[in-house]
């Protein structure tokens, strides 16, 4: 007995045992690298697989790009300088840098416009994008389109002053007669915008832009990524009302209206915008006499613009079917007319609800615009398949060329989509 | 259809016959045939009136060029367009203007070339263009000659050990879509009874890329631009061209019909580049020559003798300033294209016809 008293009261616990470490392989990286990469047998596999397929890549693109040559007259010379290492032949976008950027015939001596009309779009943008900045920087937006077009294109700063005109006047007109009848504001404004442009027109003598202070470039000189943004920003903010407009239209009670807008939205989207492309740059120009065609930009910008606004429209149509019915019958019961209804209640929340879509199709549009390739005008795509790979000097120059050209199409697609996300959060008023 | 076509070529030969003291008349007749063509779609006819004077009175020559081919047209580094399509045009500018640098180069694709021309957008087309019966017959243009003969090729790597192309039994091979380089295939093998698995592809770029990953035995396309494609190859020593070519494909500059007037100047331009280099008048020597020789065809061309400019419409020494501007027919192809360059074409078919080549330019006299 006493043995067995002896024996079970053997150990006491003096105090409390040291905290010791947790298991190495519950711990730190190796617990993390366990629980999410080597969770299982299939899940390792899987691992180990990819850091192989990782592996094989990176052995062979970094070598690729770490010996780069930079510095070459040409493709013979970039192979004569590796030796028979494998290298990139990075000297062909260092040679060709300004034509990639701005096309071959942009004058050299004004590189210095479109860089400042990149500029100042960042700051015009910034309140449209960003709405916690001070409301009145949107006045600079409001004129900004004016100074680009003057800063790229040059030539009499009469033009764009005239066209600013109209549109202020337009406006002011709008302002006036809008408030009681909105069809005397709309059609009003564009009556007086026409005449103002008209007779702005006729008093600007032909001779105006022969010495203006900026030399006129003419269209078929802008070229390069220079073309892809000029074209994508324009159809994007011209193609984003259009498309408000048609989706409205096709929700209208007024059969004409609706029939309109189906019709447009039918036919642009049952068509490939390369066919529109191609009426734009051929088909047109058998309508016009020779001497009096539009400038084969604005055809393009029209093309495009028509194009998106169609898809854009049914965007916003899935945002305005997705709202309640409840919400349409709020805005009525308070009294509120349908443009202060749309206005107010409607549109802000169909708006959001569609900005997902909306940025699709804008960063669709925006790779879209290397389509003006096929109708010889040169920009980014074009002038790498064109110009620079039919020069005996860098003929055989592939990856780099498009490969240079993704990146800067993946900068721009992928700083949108950021942005769209922050916007989605920044708006995002339900609680989930 | 047929009627009104017919009805605006006599318009247009009426057109020319009124003198140039009738210029309102001809003005106003113009427009109201411009108007009746533009709804008819055949405002190509009416804008070919006068193409030589429209010319004169822009003090530019827009001249059709393509995108980009290697060594035929394609602009520098610094913007400048090079290459042998683009030395006629600055011929045909030099001769009519005066100034070798008075071009538009309107670039243009192989959908779009035809419409340009026949839209007025531009003067002429000098864009490695194949003369065919029916472009010439039946889309209405005038070729006036001849700069380039080529001709449909084989590549083949060494490798393979081919040497013609009748070896090439149950070979694939890397073809353009599309393009009348994949009807003269069919036609070659099957007139030799062999068979052949055809690898479509849609441009020369994709070309090159499957050629040289082992898509395709054999690569086929115009043999200049086989001699271009394999300059850029790695071991251009590695790939040969077959013997044989299998089909006549005759590269020259184009103009609208119906306005002969400048098809004569295009058409002489040209010639008087191909008669230069057989009387061997050269950019270094031509001055000296202007003044005078004992050869009385070389006086004629450079106009110290006759009145061959004036027949033109031109002055006199409109071929000397053509000469001038990039020198003979010989000097052109071995700037552009010839062996000191990397695309290193042979004259072969394109020598003068004292050296065995097709180069035949009729007399100046």
């Amino acid at each position: 007995m006493s043995d067995q008293t002896t024996n079970s009261i053997a150990f006491v616990a003096e105090g409390t045992i040291p905290p010791s470490p947790p298991p190495a392989n519950e711990t730190g990286v190796v617990k993390w690298l366990r629980e999410n990469l080597f969770s299982g047998v299939g899940n390792s596999i899987l691992t180990i697989a990819s850091v192989l397929l990782i592996y094989v890549v990176l052995k062979n693109t970094l070598p690729w790009i770490f010996n780069g040559v930079w510095n070459a007259d040409s493709l013979s010379q970039c192979r004569e300088i590796l030796g028979g290492k494998t290298g990139a032949c990075f000297a062909v976008l260092a040679e060709r840098w300004n034509q990639l950027i701005y096309g071959f015939k942009y004058p050299v001596e004004a590189y210095w416009r479109p860089n400042l009309a990149f500029l100042l779009m960042l700051v015009a943008a910034a309140p449209v994008l960003f709405f916690d900045l001070p409301r009145k920087m949107l006045l600079f937006t409001a004129v900004y389109p004016f100074v680009a077009f003057w800063l790229i294109w040059g030539g009499t700063v009469l033009v764009p002053l005239v066209a600013l005109f109209g549109c202020v006047a337009a406006a002011v007109v709008f302002q006036k007669y809008g408030k009681n009848s909105f069809a005397a504001g709309f059609f009003g404004g564009i009556v007086v915008a026409l005449i103002v442009w008209k007779v702005g027109g006729a008093l600007i003598s032909e001779s105006a832009s022969e010495n203006a202070w900026l030399t006129a470039v003419p269209s078929r000189d802008l070229g390069g990524f220079m073309l892809n943004l000029m074209l994508g920003v324009t159809c994007v903010s011209l193609s984003l009302p259009l498309g408000i407009a048609l989706a409205l239209g096709r929700q209208s009670d007024m059969p004409l209206i609706k029939w309109v807008c189906v019709i447009f939205i039918e036919f642009i989207r049952g068509v490939p915008l390369i066919t529109l492309l191609f009426v734009a740059s051929v088909m047109l120009a058998y309508f016009f006499p020779p001497d009096s065609t539009v400038d084969l930009f604005l055809r393009v910008v029209i093309m495009i613009t028509m194009f998106s606004a169609a898809y854009i429209a049914e965007v916003i149509r899935g945002g305005l079917a997705a709202l309640p019915r409840g919400q349409y019958e709020a805005a009525d019961s308070l009294g509120l007319d349908y443009a202060q209804a749309m206005r107010l209640i409607i549109l802000p929340q169909a708006l959001k609800i569609s900005i997902p879509g909306i940025v699709n199709v804008a960063v669709g549009l925006f790779k879209d615009t290397t389509l003006v390739s096929v109708i010889s005008m040169f920009d980014l795509v074009g002038m790498i398949r064109g110009p620079i790979l039919a020069s005996t000097e860098w003929n055989g120059v592939y990856w780099e060329l498009l490969g240079f050209a993704a990146l800067l199409f993946f900068v721009v697609c992928y700083g949108i989509s950021q942005y769209s996300q922050w916007l989605e959060r920044r708006l995002a008023t339900d609680h989930r | 259809m047929g009627n009104r076509s017919g009805y605006l070529s006599v318009s247009d030969k009426n057109l020319s016959r009124i003198g140039a003291g009738n210029q309102e008349e001809v003005k106003m007749k113009k427009s109201v045939i411009l108007g009746a063509a533009t709804i008819a779609g055949l405002a190509a006819g009416a804008a070919a009136a006068g193409t030589v004077d429209d010319v004169k009175a822009r003090g530019k020559l827009n001249c059709g060029v393509t995108t980009g081919l290697v060594g035929f047209a394609a602009p520098d580094a610094n913007g400048e367009w090079q290459g042998f399509d683009v030395a006629v045009c600055r011929a045909v500018a030099a001769a009519v203007l005066g100034d070798a640098n008075a071009v538009e180069f309107v670039p243009t694709t192989g959908k779009t070339r035809f419409t340009a021309l026949a839209s007025g957008e531009v003067d002429m087309l000098a864009r490695n263009t194949t003369w065919t019966f029916s472009r010439d017959v039946d889309l209405k243009f005038d070729f006036v000659g001849v700069n380039y003969y080529d001709g449909q090729g084989f590549m083949v790597p060494k490798a393979l050990g081919v040497s013609s192309a009748k070896e090439l039994d149950g070979a694939t091979v890397c073809i353009q879509t599309g393009t009348t380089t994949e009807l003269n295939l069919a036609d070659f093998f099957r007139s030799n009874n062999i068979s052949y698995e055809p690898v479509p592809i849609e441009t020369n770029a994709e070309a090159q890329q499957q050629y040289l990953a082992g898509a395709c035995d054999v690569y086929t396309t115009d043999a200049s631009g086989l001699a271009a494609t394999r300059a850029t190859f790695e071991n251009p020593g590695d790939h040969v061209l077959l013997p044989e070519i299998i089909s006549k494909e005759p590269l020259g500059p184009l103009v609208r019909h119906g306005d002969n007037e400048w098809g004569d100047v295009v058409r002489w331009t040209l010639n008087a580049l191909i008669t230069a280099e057989e009387l061997g008048i050269t950019s270094a020597n031509i001055d000296e020559m202007a003044s005078g020789t004992e050869n009385p065809e070389i006086n004629r061309l450079l106009g110290s003798e006759g009145t061959l400019g004036e027949m033109l419409g031109l002055d006199a020494q409109w071929a000397l300033r053509a000469i001038k501007a990039g020198g003979n027919y010989g000097e052109v192809f071995a700037k552009n294209i010839g062996e000191e360059t990397p695309i290193g074409l042979a004259r072969g078919l394109n020598a003068q016809w004292t050296d065995g080549g097709l180069l035949y330019s009729p007399p100046f006299r």
